[in-house]
């Protein structure tokens, strides 16, 4: 039996692991910072990730799979690593951490707005907050050229002051 | 993924697996017609939103092949990629082809306005892993739904050739696109479980309600028409095409992994 406080220890080794593996389509941010580690646990038999998709078909996932299984291997923790899709909770783009945002901002991302999200407006009163501020020059004076962008995560601005277009983390 | 209660009885399970079928099959076939705008659609930026739709809806489609795959013991590659053409169970209004722009968006506002109607409705299902899913597929269909609307408002104003050409499109689709709430086998099942929280009828009753105002003031009268028992059975040459075109690769090299 692993006593509660080993347990604990473990789990944060593996934390502090999942910290240094970069989102593939973002490497700025870390797994842990783009709030996609849903829960960890280690006992005797397994190390347990759950994962939660940013969108449902992220194709990143598979990759995001293979690394965490790889890495948290390599610290021999237990016999083996089990990684779970997950939806409970769904991920959303408030997950982002403080820290992942302002790497996302460093990398030239805007971070998602923060506000809820209304998905059961009614038809004549759908909206989504268009609103992203320059990652470059830090002015709001912006405006969305496309809600869909290179990846499903990903929507693209331009920047009416630096006159610099940039992509947006979407908010989900 | 999150295995089904056991206790499901198997007359529950049947008629679940059909629920997930169609939905999931509603987003593969709509998913392969945007793709089939990669490329060619009138402008950049119209490249990239449809490319990114159709990859979102092929990603709902495989979250619900899986589930599937998970009650019923199957492979969600089979289910997608080794059935034959008879026995998909999408929705008559995605049998057409592509088409051209106009009649493309007027197919997208049809099916999302109906998609919505239907998600809102499992995310409350009782059945967990779906309302999940569901809920999941909702805040991503929001962009979706707001993209067709943008092109609904823009084609219905640009009057002439636009105009006309939409507004033939969605009188052209108004019948199929009532199957998407073709009444399910089992569904009363469903309905008396909780996994299909409200009749599809009924929700066909709020669609009519949401779209009707929206589109008859540019389309003239829709007909009234119930979906039909058969709504989600017929075929066309269309979709045996892109049958063919979506199988190929899988068909290329049985049993290789991608």
């Amino acid at each position: 039996m692993v006593s509660q406080a080993v347990a604990r220890s473990a789990e944060g080794r593996v934390w502090a692991e999942l910290a240094t593996i970069p989102d593939p389509e973002i490497p700025a941010i870390s797994l842990v910072d783009l709030g996609v580690i849903g829960s960890v646990s280690v006992d005797d038999e397994a190390v347990r990730v759950e994962l939660l998709p940013t969108f449902v078909g992220c194709p990143a996932i598979g990759v995001m799979r293979e690394q965490i299984g790889t890495r948290l291997a390599s610290l021999a923790l237990a016999g083996r690593v089990e990684v779970e899709i997950s939806f409970d909770p769904p991920w959303t783009s408030d997950r982002i951490t403080p820290e992942g945002r302002e790497r996302l901002r460093l990398s030239g991302f805007a971070p998602p707005h923060i506000a809820p999200m209304a998905v059961s407006a009614g038809l004549d009163e759908l909206a989504i907050v268009t609103v992203a501020e320059c990652p470059y020059c830090g002015s709001t004076n912006t405006t969305m050229e496309n809600p869909f962008g290179p990846t499903l995560c990903r929507a693209i601005f331009h920047c009416a002051d630096c006159r610099q277009p940039f992509e947006q983390f979407k908010r989900v | 993924m999150t295995t089904a209660p056991p206790e499901l009885e198997l007359a529950t399970r049947e008629a679940l697996a059909g629920l997930l079928l169609s939905v999931a099959d509603d987003e593969f076939v709509i998913g392969f017609w945007d793709s089939e705008w990669t490329g060619i659609a009138p402008m950049l930026e119209e490249d990239v939103a449809t490319s990114s739709i159709a990859q979102d809806e092929i990603g709902h489609a495989k979250a619900l092949y899986e589930l599937l795959a998970d009650l019923t013991d199957d492979d969600p590659d089979r289910i997608a990629y080794g059935r034959d053409p008879s026995a998909f169970r999408h929705a008559a209004l995605l049998n057409h082809a592509r088409g051209d722009w106009a009649f493309s968006v007027a197919r997208r506002y049809l099916y999302e306005t109906a998609d919505r109607a239907r998600l809102a409705a499992l995310a409350r299902s009782s059945h967990e892993p779906l309302a999940l899913v569901a809920g999941k597929m909702r805040r991503e269909e929001t962009y979706h739904l707001l993209h067709a609307d943008a092109w609904r408002r823009r084609l219905a104003e640009a009057s002439g050739e636009a105009t006309t050409r939409f507004a033939d499109s969605l009188r052209r689709l108004w019948p199929d696109a009532q199957e998407v709430f073709a009444p399910l086998v089992g569904e009363d099942t469903l309905v008396r479980d909780g996994i299909l929280p409200e009749p599809m009828i009924a929700l066909h009753r709020s669609w009519l309600a949401d779209v009707r105002p929206i589109l008859e003031p540019l389309t003239g009268p829709l007909p009234e028409k119930s979906p039909s028992a058969d709504g989600r059975e017929r075929r066309t040459d269309d979709f045996r095409w892109l049958h063919g075109e979506f199988t190929k690769v899988a068909d290329s090299e049985a049993g290789a992994l991608w």
